[in-house]
């Protein structure tokens, strides 16, 4: 198979998946503040700290308002980070592989794009977002599912799960750090119940809050919460499991020793962490340092399968 | 109302099918029964049927759209009556085509090498010097089994008297055949049963025809030699087509920057299993993009130093780098000469009758006739550089006596041929509209021609572009073994 066609199917799916994941960041930040107790002042900065854009969006935007920071994170194609030049860019690698995929997974990606892009203007606002957001998820999860059911099964759609899970595995870091960064003092008794609620809010965005009470079996707690989304190998969305799926998918390509070597050490690490150590001093650290291991996964893929000479 | 000859008007020009109105051709007498029997309905159910299967096949062509920076894919106009030509006739064609193209690849190989055609008078030298598309980087090279042009489409037009002329050769990146093979598909889909009645000659061979002689060029002499077809991109307007020769080869389709020359002079293509040797080309893209440190520097479509690999014999190109200088209309001209000096027969098929501005003589005779001559560039394709005489005005013809005298080895002059017509259906009743055909020749140690080509026909009353660029559309073309009755 041609390094080529390989890397657009691989970035194909990588940019689906995080179209679908910046919506779920939005969704997640919304929900968080609107439980915080009133003398509790979070807003919308951290957003972008979150998906390292800092220095972009203060070249853009006067003012770190939440209508700022939603329009520069959803529509704003000067942000190559954006939920809408995400969904361009799926589009442009889809289009240069249409005779690999489906021909309705193209026509889905291309439709996606078409009515994000005609709709975002109009749905920015507090009250529209959630539905709007909603339906960049569900025809993220459209296409995802399109490709599972009539792509064949050969070392192409290896590198469509290897892009996806990889992408996935990183934004799920991602949504967990928003929840870090929104942590509230844990010494303050009259702020408890609050702990719950937020911690929900995160289930909710991942759409794990069913999975979690089903798995789990009992409440909702910081540490469960946090084994639940990084290190359980059942659930989808979960960190170990998609660096697992990850794994599968490089056993099946050639030339994948290191790349598989590599994936084995981040799930031994983050198998082997004691969640209950992740408090507010150091989970922003630990995440970032997971982004930096998958980062790292990424670039050896990119070296090993693409970038050849 | 369904198709009645009786109401078909053929005018001025010479008509495939029907002898004059209200009387087809006697070997065509039971196919134009067939096509006349059809109702409205079924006419309607069967125009409906090709939309259909050539929407789900696919079968479009690109035209760039620069505002939205998109390409945009159009279906393929297509008219489901077919170009019929008697299979006697198509054979003295065929024996005319072979003979073309050979004489042309060792006048091509000539020109490179010791020019012997030059030294024996029969062709002019200064026009060589001036040909764009004559490569100094070509001089001496030796392509496998000496051939230039693997993949040769000539242009064939009928005139008013029933002669067939050759109208241009193209050697260079010739376009069309998979529409050719398309055109068949859709044909069975709609009428099974004329194929069952007819015996049209297949034509589906072709790929497995192209894969033959391009596996025969491999430098290694294996059983699976590796072949590509390298595509300029999904914005080039062939696009489909390359894709679609690959598919039927079984061959990868590659652009420019799958491909690398490593320090062997070998050529490789990046694979996820690691760099994968290539043997044979089959390059869709111009001579001057092929390779950014021998052509065009700033080339992102090519592959640095695949004009070395070619040359040491690494790996094959087809067509070869060069053999566009055979494409050139002043070539053109010189064919029938050309035949005669290398193969020692008269040519089988006849020119166009053309005016070389080059000379004196002629050039004054053009001049003065403008009003009656179709005037062209030497190198351009597509109908750009061109003047219809009779239906240009005087600005334009006075500009393009301009440039014949500002340049004239640059043009030539042929008098205006009213290309023949054919029935093609426009509403529910069928109407003469004129065409062209197209048939690739494939050189290699057997010559192949297509059995017929791509017959390309002007869907706008009186028009004679075929271009499909530019409101052409195609037919399905049919070689039928028929007897006079």
């Amino acid at each position: 198979m041609l390094s080529r066609v390989a890397e657009n199917i691989y970035w194909m799916a990588r940019y689906i998946e995080r179209a679908e994941n910046s919506a779920r960041i939005i969704n997640v930040n919304t929900n968080l503040l609107l439980d915080l107790p009133i003398k509790v002042t979070l807003g919308w900065e951290p957003l972008i700290e979150i998906t390292a854009n800092k220095a972009l969006f203060k070249e853009l935007y006067p003012e770190g308002t939440e209508r700022n920071i939603v329009k520069f994170l959803v529509a704003d194609q000067r942000n190559q980070g954006s939920l809408l030049s995400s969904l361009h860019h799926a589009r442009e690698n889809a289009r240069t592989i249409r005779d690999i995929i489906p021909r309705d997974g193209w026509e889905s990606i291309n439709n996606l794009y078409h009515n994000t892009k005609v709709g975002v203007a109009a749905n920015l606002s507090q009250n529209k977002r959630h539905d709007f957001l909603h339906g960049v998820i569900a025809g993220s999860q459209q296409i995802t599912g399109l490709l599972a059911g009539t792509m064949l099964n050969d070392q192409g759609y290896q590198f469509l799960r290897l892009g996806r899970n990889l992408e996935r595995a990183d934004m799920t870091t991602r949504i967990v750090d928003v929840r870090s960064v929104n942590l509230l003092p844990e010494e303050d008794e009259e702020l408890k119940p609050f702990e719950h609620i937020q911690w929900t809010s995160v289930l909710q965005s991942l759409s794990a809050f069913q999975a979690y009470l089903q798995n789990v079996q009992g409440p909702v707690k910081h540490n469960l919460v946090l084994a639940f989304l990084l290190q359980s190998r059942q659930f989808p969305r979960a960190f170990v499991h998609c660096i697992s799926e990850v794994q599968e998918c490089l056993k099946k390509l050639p030339r994948d020793t290191e790349a598989l070597m590599m994936s084995s050490q981040i799930i031994e690490k983050v198998k082997k962490t004691r969640t209950a150590s992740l408090t507010k001093k150091n989970l922003h650290k630990y995440l970032d340092d997971l982004q930096l291991q998958v980062l790292k996964l990424g670039t050896t893929i990119q070296n090993t399968f693409f970038n050849l000479q | 109302m369904p198709i009645e000859w009786k109401t078909y008007s053929t005018g001025s020009a010479f008509d495939e099918l029907i002898e004059k109105t209200g009387k087809p051709r006697a070997w065509a007498d039971s196919l134009s029964h067939d096509f006349s029997s059809l109702s409205d309905e079924e006419l309607n159910a069967k125009r409906i049927a090709s939309e259909v299967a050539i929407q789900s096949m696919g079968i479009t062509f690109t035209v760039y759209n620069e505002e939205e920076g998109n390409s945009i894919d159009r279906a393929w106009p297509f008219d489901i009556i077919p170009r019929v030509i008697r299979k006697d006739e198509w054979r003295r064609i065929e024996q005319g085509l072979v003979q073309r193209v050979k004489a042309l690849n060792l006048f091509i190989d000539d020109l490179y090498h010791k020019q012997r055609v030059i030294r024996d008078g029969v062709f002019p030298g200064e026009l060589i010097l001036n040909s764009k598309n004559f490569r100094n980087e070509c001089v001496n090279v030796n392509p496998a089994g000496g051939i230039w042009a693997h993949i040769c489409g000539s242009d064939l037009i009928r005139d008013n008297d029933g002669q067939m002329y050759v109208l241009e050769d193209n050697l260079r990146v010739p376009s069309g055949v998979s529409y050719m093979l398309e055109n068949r598909a859709i044909m069975k889909r709609i009428f099974p049963e004329l194929f069952k009645n007819y015996h049209i000659q297949p034509v589906d061979d072709y790929p497995e025809e192209l894969y033959k002689r391009l596996a025969e060029l491999s430098p290694r002499k294996r059983k699976n030699p590796e072949i590509v077809v390298l595509t300029p991109g999904i914005y080039n307007s062939a696009y489909f087509e390359h894709a679609y020769l690959a598919q039927q080869m079984g061959a990868e389709l590659v652009e420019g920057r799958d491909l690398f020359v490593s320090d062997d002079d070998c050529v490789y293509m990046r694979t996820i299993d690691g760099p994968a040797r290539v043997d044979v080309i089959y390059r869709r893209v111009d001579d001057l993009f092929l390779d950014p440190e021998v052509f065009h520097k700033d080339s992102t479509l090519g592959v640095p130093g695949l004009m070395r690999a070619w040359k040491k014999r690494k790996v094959s190109l087809a067509n070869a780098p060069g053999a566009g200088v055979a494409d050139d209309k002043v070539v053109y001209a010189f064919v029938p000469k050309l035949i005669k000096y290398y193969l020692g027969e008269e040519a089988k098929i006849p020119n166009v009758p053309t005016h070389l501005c080059i000379d004196k003589k002629e050039r004054d005779y053009v001049l003065k006739n403008l009003d009656k001559l179709v005037v062209k560039a030497a190198n351009e394709s597509g109908g750009y550089g061109m003047l219809i005489g009779p239906q240009a005005s005087k600005k334009e013809r006075e500009h393009f006596a301009n440039l014949i005298k500002h340049d004239p080895r640059n043009y030539i002059a042929q008098p205006l041929i009213t290309l023949s017509t054919t029935p093609t259906l426009v509403d529910h009743h069928a109407e003469a509209r004129h065409l062209d055909l197209r048939p690739f020749i494939l050189s290699g140690k057997k010559t192949y021609v297509t059995t017929g080509g791509l017959t390309r026909v002007a869907l706008k009353k009186g028009s004679t572009v075929v271009n499909s660029s530019q409101g052409g559309g195609s037919k399905d073309t049919w070689i039928v073994d028929v007897k006079d009755k």
